[in-house]
């Protein structure tokens, strides 16, 4: 039953699915190479779901199709359970919104007899995204996750805004940011991808230090730090006052940045910020990204990865482009 | 265990205004009309993409024969704004139903109270219809009634207005208490305090009461974690105290949250 209502779901969904349906139909015969390659390890595509908005695929899992992704990235994990932030926690902003979850994750136990379990028969690689409040928690998280096989890639968040020493500490200082890629990546068996903040004067330098310490990839940007006042309580609109602000309001930033960073290191750039669709996804591969990532997009539209993944083979098909790595930074 | 859920396009059927800024939309939706138990919400999504985050809005009625969905909401920002504008024939995107619901089997051979305040009222109408065996519904309003029909068909209708324009003067409670009414299980749904208060209240009774909590969604369907509550115990799925009302809930039996 469960699988007639999800292909039910598909099909009646929006006019954008139908699309996508076509889309699909299309690609079967389609010549396009979308594989990507991020530190040794091949995606089928360029497209992968930004940490924090996806869980591990479970919830998106039961309407949208996984294998359809290049990779499913996990809801950061940490050493132990942490409960988060108090409510509200969320705030709409034009064109995008503004959260402070507060990194709440079940721990890293929980995390593999449960998500990775269900990530096991997944059909799509797996990211997991790794936070901790000192460099040892990073290390034990990273170094257990490398245990397990389902884990292809880690991706450590040294940028989330909305806790203290949730990250932010370790990413807005280069030699800090150095510091802990090294540290995890003496211990880390799979290649560790360091994910990047924005709320920096110079994205460079910051990719370059995690370079300099051994990062195997980059992402960015993570959310932009904002503040949201409720005029009719006299209040924060969040409980924790500030917030990280995602969705299309920020792509522009987000492509700027991106192409900072890929013209600094020689490591892959994964590019993330407000992508809804596929031609937003395209301005980050031609910026210089070697992947993307679906976000907050997901919220208006569950079908939002897989939709831009179809689409980036579409436009490839149309434009007559064989192989993805001929639009890879063909902007410069 | 989740229910079953579809990410749609609804017909509009028809919208009427059923009060000051409140509003009655009819959706055609067969799945979800099929699939909605009395409790669970949709989430509706604007046209206006610069709005990005769904609307989470409880279900007054599903009609499973006629595929049908009515959602009964009160114009509270530019989304629901737009939600009031749209006509017969218009399509709107809807993820739903979600949610777990009111647990009707607890109610089995017991005299229930069916509390809603405010904007909280809607639900207690498809609730009403397939609960069985004994039911009082106290609806609290500030002033205006809306609903009043639907619930009174369904079940003995007490009303509760902040200014006294019409039944008891005061509070969901006050009318329990100015009525001498009892109940062996609560269902309710409405503002915090008035949830709160009824939480108090069940304890003293020691009744079991069952409370529809409300907070911002993003994603509705457990991954975001935005829309958590406090819990007394460590919740299975967060391994600490909090639970995900989009997922677990919105209807928690009061001792297992903290308001």
């Amino acid at each position: 039953m469960t699988e007639k209502f999800e292909s039910d779901a598909f099909t009646r969904s929006s006019t954008g699915a139908h699309d996508a349906g076509r889309t699909e139909e299309r690609n079967e015969n389609r010549k396009v190479r979308t594989a990507v390659e991020i530190a040794g390890v091949t995606l089928k595509n360029p497209v992968m779901t930004a940490s924090g908005t996806f869980g591990s695929g479970m919830e998106y899992g039961q309407l949208t199709d996984l294998s359809a992704l290049g990779a499913v990235v996990t809801k950061g994990v940490a050493n132990v359970p942490w409960s988060g932030n108090d409510v509200p926690r969320i705030a709409e902003t034009p064109s995008g919104m503004m959260n402070a979850i507060g990194l709440q994750n079940p721990g890293i136990d929980t995390f593999i007899r449960r998500d990775l379990a269900f990530l096991e028969k997944a059909d799509t690689r797996v990211i997991v995204n790794v936070c901790g409040r000192s460099i040892q928690d990073y290390c034990e998280t990273a170094e257990r996750l490398s245990g397990e096989k389902r884990v292809d890639l880690l991706e450590i968040n040294i940028s989330c805004p909305n806790v203290k020493e949730g990250g932010i500490a370790f990413g807005q200082d280069p030699k800090c940011a150095m510091e802990v890629t090294a540290a995890v990546k003496r211990v880390a068996k799979v290649p560790v991808i360091l994910k990047l903040s924005p709320n920096v004067t110079d994205i460079a330098e910051m990719a370059k230090a995690v370079e300099a310490g051994g990062a195997d990839a980059v992402s960015l940007i993570n959310t932009l730090t904002g503040m949201k006042i409720d005029i009719h309580r006299r209040t924060f609109a969040l409980a924790n006052r500030t917030g990280g602000v995602s969705g299309p309001a920020i792509r522009p930033i987000a492509v700027r940045m991106v192409y900072q960073a890929a013209h600094a290191v020689k490591i892959p750039v994964i590019g993330m910020g407000g992508i809804t669709c596929a031609e937003d996804a395209l301005e980050f591969l031609m910026a210089g990204a070697s992947a993307v990532a679906v976000g907050t997009a997901h919220f208006r539209d569950p079908f939002a990865s897989v939709k831009t993944a179809r689409g980036i083979a579409a436009f490839m098909e149309e434009e007559g482009i064989e192989d993805i790595r001929e639009l890879i930074g063909c902007v410069d | 265990m989740e229910a079953e859920k579809v990410f749609a396009r609804a017909l509009v059927l028809g919208q009427e205004s059923v009060g000051t800024q409140i509003f009655s939309l009819l959706l055609e939706e067969k799945t979800v009309a099929a699939l909605a138990k009395p409790g669970q919400f949709v989430s509706v999504y604007c046209h206006d993409r610069s709005r990005l985050l769904p609307r989470p809005i409880s279900i007054c009625e599903a009609d499973p024969a006629a595929g049908t969905v009515r959602l009964v909401y009160r114009i509270a920002g530019e989304g629901t704004r737009e939600f009031a504008a749209l006509k017969t024939g218009d399509m709107v995107e809807i993820l739903g139903p979600l949610g777990n619901g009111f647990p009707l089997e607890e109610a089995e051979g017991k005299r229930a109270f069916l509390i809603g305040g405010g904007i909280g009222i809607p639900p207690l109408v498809e609730l009403a219809k397939r609960l069985p065996g004994k039911k009082q519904i106290i609806a609290g309003y500030r002033d205006e009634l809306f609903l009043t029909q639907e619930l009174s068909r369904r079940g003995e209708l007490f009303i509760a207005t902040e200014d006294g324009s019409t039944g008891t003067k005061g509070n969901v409670l006050d009318c329990i208490r100015e009525n001498g009414l009892t109940a062996d299980i609560i269902f309710a749904c409405g503002p915090t305090p008035m949830l709160r208060a009824l939480k108090a209240y069940a304890e003293t009774e020691k009744i079991p009461c069952y409370l529809s909590l409300e907070q911002r969604m993003a994603c509705g369907i457990g991954a975001c974690l935005a829309c958590v509550c406090h819990t007394t115990e460590k919740d299975e799925h967060s391994q600490v105290k909090n639970k995900r009302i989009c997922a677990e809930g919105p209807v928690f039996e009061a001792g297992e949250i903290v308001l």
